[in-house]
């Protein structure tokens, strides 16, 4: 990552740190409460921006970089470690959408969780992406990894609207959309609606930031790893060479002029000695 | 592409036919999860019946589970999956090769689990053919999305733990979709059952699509 990157991270990160202060700030002290709901719907300033950005921002991003990734032309590890942070940030997002809804549930309907709809398909949602996370923790190597994992996330995209379809048919309880309702009236007014605004720029701030950091430490750790391959490299070479000098001085134990030789020798023998450790 | 799915279908059908693993696992295991479910329900017949289609598409779930890493294993073995790529068959032809012989058990297994369903549970398909319709529709949706899956994980040394995570999420609209049209069926509830076919249909279709596009470059993988 460049430095004009890690200083882009910096700035969302201090962006994304305002936002989300003048956000609780807004959502606590300033707005009123609501006619109905009283003070449960301030937890609407945080609850729809948290599933906006988990299941919009997180996984549509995650589509579109696996989808760059399997397409030859712009093939590069870039996509995926792109494509896994978004996942990686968007199932944080879907568990909070849930933590979230079922705080709101409680008091509402009386119970922690329903079984309508859009909490199934949520549920159904985060578990789909935790297999993909589960995939991605075992040991590959980082192109056949990337391969994998970015068909996972294809097929689980392609998933979403069939779960969502499904069970919706299912089971219809839950209320619906309130900014994104089919006639987009906005339903919240006022102050109440700025807040939610800022709600929303927040939670996509936090998200942005979450995915660059993330993706850093993808990038870093990725490069460990191939240090550390060089250095365990570099370590058997060394060995190799004192097994072989030792070997030389070994065979010829009193010829002190031969040790220049031996020598050269054994810088002869380091990669056949190698080879037999293969 | 048709050709060479046909020969890899006849590959596995025919190991399977000598092996005997789905004959002698595959379906015995369906037919416990019956009676496991039955335990765990109770004797009485009218809970039973009323559970009957959940449960019969929950053993076909299982099932396909099964099915598939035995269908991944097969390929397993010392220098096989080289092999089928230096065939110069086509991956989308291995592919529906793989799920044609995963969905010739399914459908025995399903024949099983009817006839259980029938005898221990006490149920009566009043539509038939509805209950055909969604099984067919289904076993396809199942067997794409399971080999498709199978092959994601092929060659991990964590399969066994990890395709049932991965795969039965994404099966879950087949589970639900299945058993409302079996639901209906047992009822002679057509035009709400007919419906529930407008899920399985597409679902078969959409795996059987992504299949074909990206069988090719997880081959790639191994």
């Amino acid at each position: 990552m460049t430095a004009r990157a890690r200083w882009a991270t910096r700035v969302i990160g201090g962006a994304a740190l305002v936002t989300t202060a003048l956000t609780v700030w807004l959502g606590l002290w300033v707005t009123p409460p609501a006619k109905v709901m009283g003070t449960l719907a301030r937890l609407l300033y945080l609850h729809p921006p948290i599933a906006w950005v988990a299941l919009y921002c997180a996984f549509g991003l995650a589509a579109l970089s696996s989808v760059l990734y399997l397409w030859r032309r712009t093939r590069s590890l870039f996509w995926d470690r792109l494509g896994a942070s978004a996942v990686e940030v968007g199932v944080v997002f879907t568990a909070l959408t849930l933590v979230t809804g079922s705080l709101w549930g409680r008091p509402t309907w009386g119970v922690w969780w329903t079984w309508t709809a859009r909490l199934t398909s949520t549920a159904l949602l985060l578990v789909l992406f935790l297999g993909y996370l589960a995939l991605r923790r075992v040991p590959a190597d980082p192109d056949v990894r990337a391969r994998r994992c970015a068909v996972a996330a294809l097929v689980a995209f392609v998933d979403v609207p069939i779960v969502a379809f499904s069970v919706d048919w299912w089971q219809t309880l839950h209320q619906r959309g309130t900014v994104l309702n089919p006639g987009l009236t906005l339903k919240v007014h006022g102050s109440m609606a700025w807040t939610m605004g800022l709600g929303f720029l927040a939670m996509t701030l936090v998200f942005v930031w979450m995915v660059l950091v993330r993706y850093r430490v993808e990038l870093l750790a990725d490069r460990i790893g191939d240090e550390e391959l060089e250095v365990s490299l570099s370590e058997r070479w060394a060995e190799g060479a004192t097994v072989a000098d030792a070997a030389v001085s070994l065979a010829l134990p009193d010829a002190a002029p031969a040790a220049s030789t031996g020598q050269g020798a054994a810088v002869g023998l380091v990669p056949e000695s190698l080879g037999g450790r293969r | 592409m048709w050709r060479d799915a046909l020969l890899v279908a006849g590959k596995d059908v025919r190991i399977e036919l000598r092996s005997r693993v789905a004959l002698w696992q595959v379906l015995p295991f369906a037919v416990l999860v019956l009676v496991l479910f039955g335990f765990a329900l109770g004797p009485g017949p009218a809970a039973l019946r009323a559970a009957a289609p959940g449960l019969y598409w929950l053993a076909v779930l299982f099932s396909t589970v099964l099915a598939t890493q035995r269908s991944v294993a097969i390929e397993s073995g010392e220098g096989t999956r080289d092999g089928l790529r230096l065939s110069g068959i086509d991956p989308a032809g291995v592919f529906l090769g793989k799920a044609a012989a995963v969905a010739i058990q399914l459908i025995a297994v399903q024949v099983v689990l009817g006839a259980g369903i029938v005898v221990l549970f006490d149920v009566h398909l009043q539509t038939w053919w509805l209950a055909l319709a969604a099984s067919v529709l289904a076993t396809v949706g199942l067997s794409a999305a399971g080999v498709l899956y199978g092959a994601l994980s092929a060659g991990l040394r964590v399969r066994e733990t990890l395709l049932p995570l991965l795969v039965l999420p994404i099966v879950a609209p087949v589970l639900i979709a299945g058993s409302r049209a079996w639901s209906a069926a047992v009822s002679g509830a057509v035009a709400s059952g007919a419906s529930w076919l407008k899920i399985l249909g597409p679902f078969a279709a959409v795996y059987l699509a992504v299949g074909i596009a990206l069988y090719g470059p997880l081959q790639e993988t191994a």
